[in-house]
């Protein structure tokens, strides 16, 4: 079976791709991007901010299952085009990487499927391989679950 | 760490991708595998050199010619390596997909 999401990293380059295709209109795929409370519930984090306009920002929370924050993540939105596009900065709070820039284009397929294409610059190439390999060396990401099983093990624990 | 990175680096590059789906299925001499693309044979072999130097791809010296095949070993490892960030996204997308098809609009 196809993988429905890709991610192109070429070599050298200090930007990767990441590209989705949905079941879903364009309309819809967007607003899960839009309104806060869906934000919330697919990327399993806490919106604390999302101010959709040009010269915006945005804030995220992640916590763990007793409700420690483990994550905090916030940005500025330069572009906001309904079924567009969103052009946005990422950055994770209290860690030493640097600031990320999003650009997310939004594409209508048929009526009822859409494409989301998510380009995303590094500051360096080292930085770029360094965050590709971050879910696989640490298990720190946003996947909720993933972040879970990571700090219950005993070896986390105890640092 | 070193080796990992070049790991890394030499499974973003297209033409070198392309390199071990062919080998995948059977072992190849250089200019077998130089066959399949436009590419200028010093500039494949290049690629092949890069590949062998990260183990991705094994020599195997077979009467007189050499053999390319895959260490699938190595592939595994690095194939696990990103498929983490892919699988995070994956997840993500799969879950707000199902979530708006769920979702009911307000009507007007």
């Amino acid at each position: 079976m196809e993988r429905k999401t890709k991610i192109h990293a070429e070599d050298g380059k200090q930007e990767l791709i990441i590209t989705r295709e949905f079941d879903l209109p364009l309309e819809l795929l967007f607003k899960a991007y839009e309104e806060a409370e869906i934000v919330e519930q697919w990327m399993g984090t806490k919106v604390l901010k999302l101010e959709n306009k040009r010269h915006g920002s945005w804030q995220f929370e992640t916590s763990d299952d007793k409700g420690n924050v483990v994550l905090r993540t916030n940005g500025v939105i330069h572009e906001f085009v309904p079924d567009q596009k969103i052009t946005r900065t990422f950055e994770m709070e209290n860690t030493a990487f640097a600031v990320q820039l999003e650009f997310l284009e939004f594409e209508k397929l048929t009526d009822d499927s859409s494409k989301l294409t998510m380009q995303i610059v590094y500051k360096s190439v080292e930085l770029r391989d360094q965050m590709l390999k971050l879910p696989f060396a640490y298990g720190i990401n946003m996947a909720h679950n993933r972040l879970e099983e990571v700090l219950s093990k005993p070896s986390y624990r105890n640092r | 760490m070193n080796l990992r990175r070049d790991v890394f680096q030499a499974i973003a590059d297209p033409t070198r991708r392309a390199i071990l789906l062919l080998v995948a299925s059977q072992s190849l001499t250089a200019g077998a595998i130089a066959s399949n693309f436009d590419t200028a044979r010093p500039t494949v072999s290049k690629h092949l050199q890069i590949l062998t130097e990260c183990e991705l791809l094994e020599q195997e010296q077979n009467g007189r010619e050499i053999h390319y095949h895959i260490n699938a070993k190595k592939m595994k490892e690095v194939a696990d390596f990103i498929e983490p960030f892919r699988k995070m996204w994956d997840d993500r997308f799969n879950k707000l997909e199902v979530v708006m098809k769920k979702y009911k609009p307000a009507r007007r």
